[in-house]
C-alpha cells in the first residue's frame, strides 16, 4: 500500500506542515471484489454502485482521471470523503485545475488527494491548488514535502489555499 | 520602469536557492540526468550541441543600464564574451557550465533578472511593443499589462504544466511590433466607445509546424478583466488541449479543431463562472504598477534641435542612420533610436560584452536609463533627445552598432540553427551572413526598402520564417542541408503566413536566389510598394520564374 502524506495546519498561513498518515482507504479497481471498509473507486464504478455503497456506512472516495470532469461529482460531493486526482505523468497538469474547481467552485471540504506520478517538486503547486493528501511516487518524506511547499515566501496569484498574495502584502 | 520591491527580490532569491539545491543534487549523483532535465528546463537551462545554454528572461524586452552591464559581465565571466538576443526579447548564453548556473542566477537576481519560465510547458516571458511608452501611436502602455501578467503567471500553481508552452504578446499601438497575431494569446489595446481602455483578444495564432494567424475571440474586453479572462482561456486550454501528441498540443490546434466561435463560447462560459472579484487585479495594485511606468522626467524641448540639424546636414552617415533607425517619439524634441545587431557579416542578434556596455552607458546617459530588446533581435534606446542624437550615433558607430538597416534586407532574423541548436536540421547563421553581404551596399539596401527576411534552421520556426516577407526554412535532405523559400508572410498588423515558392535550394544557392527575388521585385514594383505589397499584387509566379529559371 502506498504511503500517505497529509497536510497539517492551515495552508493559508505560514505554519502548515505535513506528516505520515494512516490511510484507511483501499484503492479498488473496476474488476476487483469490494473489500470491507473505506474505498476509493473509479468515477465509472462510483456512478454505477455509489448509491448502495454510500448507504452502507462506509466512507467512499472517487478517483478522477485527468480527462474526466470533476463537475460530474457536483451533487455527490457532500457525501464523499476523498476525491483522488490522478497524475498519470507529473507533466499532466489537468488535475491542478480539477483541484481548484473542487475547492473554489464546488466547495468540496473533504480530502483532495494526489495519486500517480506525484513528486516533491510539485508540492508547492499542489498545496496552492487545494490538495491536502499525497501519495508520493519519489519516496518523499513529510519533511521534504513540507520544505518544498514552503520554498517560496511569496506568491503572486490567488488560488485555493487563500494565501496572502504579493499585492495584499504590499497593501499592508 | 517597474522596479522590484523586497517581495519580488525575495521571490528570486528563493528561486535561486531552490535551483542551487537541485544542481547540487545532480552533481552529487542524487538525481539522474532524466530527473534533473525538467528542473533545469524550468530555469531556462538547455543542453545544446556543444554546451549548456542559459536563456534569461527580459520581461517585455525592457532593461536598465545596470541589468545590461550585468549581462555583459556574465558574457565575459561565464561565456565566450557575447550573448544572443532572441525573438522573445530574451537573451541566451550558449557556452555555460552546469556548475556555474546557480552563481549566474544569483548574479542575475542581484539586478532583478532571472530565467524563470524561459522554458517548459508554462506561460513564457510576456513580450510587448519595444516602443512602449515612447511612441505617439499608443493607446495605453503595454508594459503595465505585461508586468501584471508577468507577476500573475510567475509559478502559477494551476498553469505550470500546460499541454505545451504558452506565449503572450501585447501591443498598445496599431502598428504591431510584437507579432501579436502569431502568439498563443495576442492582446491589442483598444479604446472603448465609452472612452475606457480594453483589449482585443486574439487566441491560437502560432508558427512551428502548423502556422496560424490567430482569430479574434473577443473584440473588446474591458481592461480590468484581463486576469480573469486570461485565466478562463488558460483553463479551457489546460483541460482540453491535446496531450497525446507534442506537435498538436499548442492552443492553436485546439482553437482550430473547435473553431474560433466554439472556443470563444467555451471561454466565455468558463469566464462567467469565475469569481471576477477574486481573479482580477485590485485597482490599487494596478495603480501601483502603472505609476512605475509613468515617465515624468521628459524635458520640455522644441520640436527642432539646431544641434542635431547642423550635425545631420554635415554627415551623410547620420542622415542615413536617421532615415532608417530613428523613429518619431511622442515627446517633442525626443526620438526613438534603434540599435542594429545586424552588422553585415555578424551573427544576427549577437552582442559582445563590450557592445552591451556601450549601449548600457548610452541608455543611462541619453535614454532615461531605459533599453529595449526587439523581437527582430535588435536593441532600442527609446528616449533620446534630438540634441544628443549626433553623440549617440557617433558612440554607436565606434562600437560597430550603427548599421543603418532596420527593416531592410540585411536586418535578418535568424535562429541559432545547427551551429548551436540540438533540434536544428540546418545552419541559419551563415545563410543570414551570405544574404546580408548581398545588401552590404547601403544604397542598394535602401533602394529595395522594407524587406523582412527570416531564417529558421528547422520546422519549429524559431526564426519566424512563416511570417517573413521572404522566409527561409532549413531542412535536412538525406544528410544535406536544403532551404525552402516562402513569400508573402507578415508578423505585423497585416499578418499572414507565407507561401512556399518551390523546391528547396542548396546552401550556396540561397543568397543568389534572394538576389533574384529582389531584382524581380525592383523590376515589377510600382510606386511606393514594399516587396510584400508587390507580392500581394502579383502573386508567386513572377518570383518563381526569377528563381528557378535562373537555376535551370
Amino acid at each position: 500500500m502506498p504511503k500517505l502524506i497529509k497536510l497539517t495546519g492551515d495552508p493559508s498561513g505560514k505554519d502548515f506542515g505535513a506528516e505520515w498518515a494512516e490511510d484507511g482507504f483501499v484503492h479498488v479497481g473496476d474488476d476487483d471484489a469490494l473489500p470491507e471498509g473505506d474505498v476509493i473507486l473509479s468515477l465509472a464504478r462510483f456512478q454505477a454502485e455509489g448509491e448502495i455503497l454510500l448507504s452502507n456506512s462506509r466512507r467512499v472516495g472517487v478517483r478522477v482521471e485527468p480527462d474526466q470532469e470533476v463537475e460530474a461529482l457536483a451533487y455527490d460531493l457532500p457525501r464523499l470523503s476523498v476525491v483522488a486526482l490522478a497524475f498519470p505523468k507529473y507533466r499532466d497538469g489537468r488535475a491542478y485545475t480539477s483541484a481548484r474547481l473542487l475547492r473554489e467552485r464546488l466547495g468540496f471540504t473533504g480530502q483532495v488527494r494526489a495519486v500517480g506520478d506525484v513528486l516533491q517538486e510539485q508540492a508547492g503547486f499542489m498545496v496552492r491548488c487545494g490538495f491536502d493528501a499525497f501519495e508520493p511516487a519519489d519516496g518523499a518524506t513529510p519533511e521534504a514535502w513540507t520544505k518544498a511547499a514552503h520554498r517560496f515566501r511569496h506568491v503572486y496569484q490567488r488560488a485555493a489555499d487563500h494565501r496572502r498574495v504579493a499585492f495584499e502584502e504590499r497593501a499592508v | 520602469m517597474y522596479l522590484y520591491d523586497p517581495i519580488d527580490r525575495e521571490f528570486l532569491i528563493d528561486r535561486s536557492n531552490e535551483f542551487r539545491h537541485q544542481v547540487a543534487r545532480r552533481l552529487a549523483g542524487e538525481l539522474t540526468d532524466d530527473q534533473f532535465k525538467p528542473l533545469r528546463l524550468m530555469n531556462g537551462l538547455y543542453l545544446q550541441l556543444h554546451a549548456y545554454m542559459l536563456r534569461i528572461a527580459i520581461p517585455y524586452g525592457s532593461l536598465n543600464a545596470r541589468q545590461a552591464r550585468r549581462l555583459a559581465w556574465i558574457a565575459r565571466t561565464y561565456d565566450k564574451g557575447y550573448g544572443h538576443f532572441t525573438t522573445r526579447q530574451n537573451i541566451q548564453f550558449n557556452w555555460i557550465k552546469l556548475k556555474d548556473a546557480p552563481d549566474i542566477l544569483d548574479a542575475l537576481a542581484e539586478v532583478d533578472l532571472h530565467a524563470i519560465q524561459t522554458s517548459g510547458n508554462c506561460i513564457r516571458n510576456v513580450t510587448a511593443d519595444p516602443y512602449a511608452g515612447a511612441t505617439a501611436e499608443e493607446i495605453d502602455d503595454p508594459r503595465v499589462w505585461s508586468e501584471v501578467l508577468r507577476q500573475w503567471s510567475t509559478l502559477h500553481p494551476e498553469f505550470s504544466f500546460l499541454p505545451r508552452k504558452f506565449k503572450i504578446a501585447i501591443t498598445g499601438a496599431l502598428t504591431d511590433r510584437a507579432a501579436v497575431k502569431v502568439h498563443d494569446i495576442g492582446l491589442i489595446l483598444r479604446k472603448g466607445r465609452d472612452g475606457q481602455i480594453g483589449f482585443e483578444v486574439i487566441v491560437g495564432g502560432g508558427q512551428g509546424r502548423t502556422p496560424y494567424v490567430g482569430p479574434t475571440i473577443r473584440s473588446y474586453l474591458p481592461a480590468e478583466h484581463l486576469l480573469s479572462y486570461v485565466e478562463a482561456i488558460l483553463r479551457v486550454y489546460n483541460r482540453h488541449g491535446r496531450r497525446d501528441n507534442i506537435y498538436k498540443a499548442r492552443i492553436k490546434i485546439l482553437v482550430a479543431a473547435l473553431g474560433a466561435e466554439e472556443f470563444a463560447r467555451q471561454v466565455e462560459e468558463e469566464w462567467g463562472k469565475i469569481d471576477a472579484a477574486r481573479a482580477n487585479l485590485p485597482a490599487s495594485e494596478l495603480a501601483r504598477v502603472r505609476a512605475a511606468f509613468a515617465q515624468t522626467n521628459f524635458e520640455a524641448l522644441p520640436a527642432v534641435s539646431e544641434t542635431f540639424e547642423a550635425a545631420r546636414a554635415a554627415s551623410p552617415a547620420l542622415q542615413r542612420f536617421v532615415r532608417n533607425n530613428v523613429k518619431p517619439h511622442k515627446q517633442s524634441g525626443y526620438a526613438i533610436v534603434e540599435v542594429s545587431l545586424k552588422a553585415i557579416g555578424q551573427t544576427p542578434g549577437d552582442a559582445t560584452a563590450e557592445q552591451l556596455e556601450v549601449v548600457a552607458d548610452l541608455a543611462e546617459r541619453y535614454s532615461l536609463d531605459d533599453l529595449r530588446v526587439t523581437h527582430a533581435q535588435n536593441l532600442v534606446l527609446p528616449h533620446v533627445k534630438l540634441d544628443d542624437l549626433p553623440t549617440v550615433h557617433a558612440a554607436l558607430e565606434a562600437a560597430g552598432l550603427a548599421t543603418a538597416n532596420i527593416d531592410l534586407a540585411s536586418d535578418i532574423i535568424a535562429c541559432p540553427g545547427l551551429d548551436y541548436c540540438a533540434l536544428a536540421n540546418a545552419r541559419a547563421i551563415p545563410i543570414a551572413q551570405d544574404i546580408a553581404k548581398k545588401f552590404a551596399d547601403p544604397d542598394r539596401a535602401e533602394k529595395v526598402g522594407e524587406l523582412k527576411i527570416k531564417i529558421s534552421g528547422c520546422i519549429n520556426a524559431c526564426g519566424h520564417h512563416h511570417v517573413a516577407h521572404i522566409g527561409i526554412l532549413g531542412v535536412d535532405k538525406k544528410g544535406e542541408e536544403f532551404y525552402q523559400l516562402s513569400l508573402g508572410g507578415s508578423g505585423a498588423e497585416d499578418a499572414s503566413i507565407g507561401k512556399i515558392l518551390g523546391p528547396g535550394l542548396s546552401a550556396d544557392k540561397v543568397a543568389p536566389a534572394i538576389d533574384a527575388l529582389v531584382e524581380a521585385y525592383l523590376h515589377i514594383r510600382t510606386g511606393e510598394e514594399r516587396f510584400l505589397d508587390t507580392y500581394r499584387r502579383v502573386g508567386l509566379e513572377p518570383f518563381k520564374e526569377a528563381v528557378y529559371a535562373q537555376a535551370d
